[in-house]
């Protein structure tokens, strides 16, 4: 794992970089890359974890080749979230903090992503999609790899 | 009313992906004016004069800012522009980077000679990550045109995390930590990233910065009013029939923003400011929006008469507590007990003890927490109990033979 993200020559202070890095690399950031990353930044175990820990896009634990997140925030909820939130139940089987039994979805709630004109709003990956209905849903989630 | 477009000029005007088309709109104009024809100390004296605030939601006095910055010892200082953006119902920065964010590095560039500083940050929230290519090749063809020989910016991604719209939390994000909340003194402008002097600008602060250079200090004075100069961009969201980014000159009235423009209907409460900001009941629509008054980052979230105004503040109180940064003692318990306690109340389980409760842990808050998310947590809380006082009472357990306990 290691070879993947070389933290050859990097500081303390790249650290969330090369989380970062990590995460998209291996869609989750695994103990004992954490373990091998603070040897080599010479800090300790716990201060990389709970850097990764804080940071709600970073994790620590196994996702979904596809990371949806729908937006559950005062405009999104004024827009019918919760309707948006149950499509999604639905169509992968799987409710929020879930990932689906394939690996191909994780499904996340989240705090306000700065689509309020476009409400309900939900990511998938990185993308951003918005006035949302039960039949966009389906197309999105139908277009996932 | 109608807008006044100063900070959004060329937004859907221009096209953001080619600086030919900024160039055509006075582009990299008041850069030129600032290297060629002013001193560091003038472009600061007219940021100054100007009378700009932040339009973060802090409204701190801009040119004070600059101004300590570089007067400060040393050669390493940085410019940050924080597009964190992630007040509960904001978008007007997301707006900006996509439509023009060519006048962002101008302002930014412009900051950087007047402080002395040769390397600046736009820190993006990872929710804007689809922006992040845009931004990249804006800076690019910037630099390709010869306009940042005097600096080098960089994007710096975050990871999640409402806190690190926090200037001091956003430096120990940039630094690798977790993003919390430093103890001040010292303030950026003297000790900053990594110990540096440093600025840290809202997106919407920057833009303003190029107009101010080319028409002079005395044209931005005759927009706003007294202590509120200029315009301010709000981001209008909820029950609205046009939700969208609209440019008011500062002390507007809330009603123009949110009847006039957004066309809301059978208004009970307006939140202004986002999850930390001031609750308005309908009977106070004619509020000025200004620092003066009411005024925040510009989030304006509009509730008609079917909302429930425990729920509103409930689901506020969820967020804060999920997103206090943990540091402070204030914050960290205080945001977990009102959210319990009002969990309760939006299940009719309240108690007379809890309204004491809420009322003195307000104080508490806003006396000691270590930053804005601390102190200004309470305030939806504070401003409902003033305004919606019944609510509370009806949500209260009646015991045995209707005594209230």
């Amino acid at each position: 794992m290691s070879k993947m993200i070389s933290a050859q020559g990097k500081r303390q202070e790249d650290l969330l970089i090369l989380l970062e890095e990590a995460q998209n690399k291996l869609g989750y950031l695994p103990k004992e890359f954490m373990t091998e990353l603070a040897k080599s930044l010479d800090m300790s175990v716990s201060d990389v974890y709970g850097v990764a820990t804080f940071y709600s896009f970073l994790a620590t634990k196994p996702r979904g080749r596809n990371v949806i997140r729908v937006c559950r925030s005062l405009p999104c909820f004024l827009k019918n979230s919760q309707t948006i939130i149950e499509s999604i139940e639905r169509e992968i089987g799987i409710k929020p903090s879930e990932t689906t039994p394939d690996g191909k979805f994780s499904f996340e709630l989240t705090n306000c992503i700065g689509a309020c004109d476009k409400a309900p709003a939900m990511m998938s990956n990185n993308d951003v999609y918005g006035d949302l209905t039960p039949r966009k849903i389906s197309q999105i989630l139908k277009a996932c790899e | 009313m109608p807008q006044k477009r100063i900070v959004l000029r060329n937004c859907e005007v221009i096209d953001p992906k080619r600086i030919t088309t900024f160039l055509a709109t006075d582009g990299f104009k008041a850069l030129k004016k600032a290297w060629d024809e002013m001193t560091q100390e003038e472009v600061i004296e007219e940021i100054k004069a100007s009378g700009l605030r932040g339009r973060g939601g802090a409204g701190f006095p801009c040119g004070l800012k600059w101004d300590l910055a570089r007067k400060a010892p040393g050669d390493e200082k940085y410019v940050i522009c924080n597009a964190d953006e992630g007040e509960v119902g904001t978008f007007k920065d997301r707006y900006v980077l996509e439509n023009d964010p060519f006048t962002l590095i101008e302002g930014i560039a412009i900051a950087a000679y007047a402080v002395g500083a040769k390397q600046g940050y736009i820190y993006l929230r990872a929710e804007y990550h689809y922006l992040l290519d845009l931004l990249t090749k804006a800076i690019g063809q910037t630099r390709e045109r010869g306009f940042l020989h005097h600096l080098d910016i960089d994007m710096y991604e975050g990871a999640g995390a409402y806190v690190c719209g926090e200037e001091s939390a956003l430096m120990d994000s940039i630094e690798g930590k977790r993003g919390e909340v430093r103890y001040r003194p010292p303030f950026p402008p003297t000790q900053g990233l990594r110990g540096k002097p440093t600025i840290i600008n809202n997106v919407e602060t920057l833009m303003n910065i190029p107009q101010i250079i080319l028409n002079g200090a005395r044209w931005f004075n005759q927009i706003g009013t007294e202590r509120s100069k200029g315009t301010k961009v709000f981001s209008v969201s909820g029950d609205v029939k046009k939700p969208g980014v609209y440019e008011l000159v500062l002390g507007s009235h809330l009603k123009e923003l949110v009847e006039g423009l957004a066309l809301a209907e059978k208004v009970k409460m307006v939140q202004v400011g986002g999850a930390t900001g001031r609750i308005i009941p309908y009977e106070m629509i004619d509020t000025p929006l200004a620092f003066e008054n009411i005024l925040g980052a510009g989030a304006v979230t509009v509730f008609d008469e079917s909302r429930d105004v425990i729920d509103v503040v409930y689901r506020t109180m969820e967020f804060l507590a999920e997103e206090s940064c943990g540091k402070c003692s204030p914050c960290r318990e205080g945001t977990e007990v009102m959210a319990e306690t009002l969990e309760r109340f939006s299940k009719g389980e309240g108690t007379e003890r809890d309204i004491i409760t809420l009322e003195q842990l307000s104080q508490a808050m806003m006396l000691s927490s270590l930053c804005g998310l601390g102190q200004a947590a309470p305030t939806p809380v504070t401003d409902s109990l003033q305004y919606f006082r019944d609510d509370y009472e009806s949500r209260i357990k009646q015991k045995q033979g209707g005594t209230v306990r």
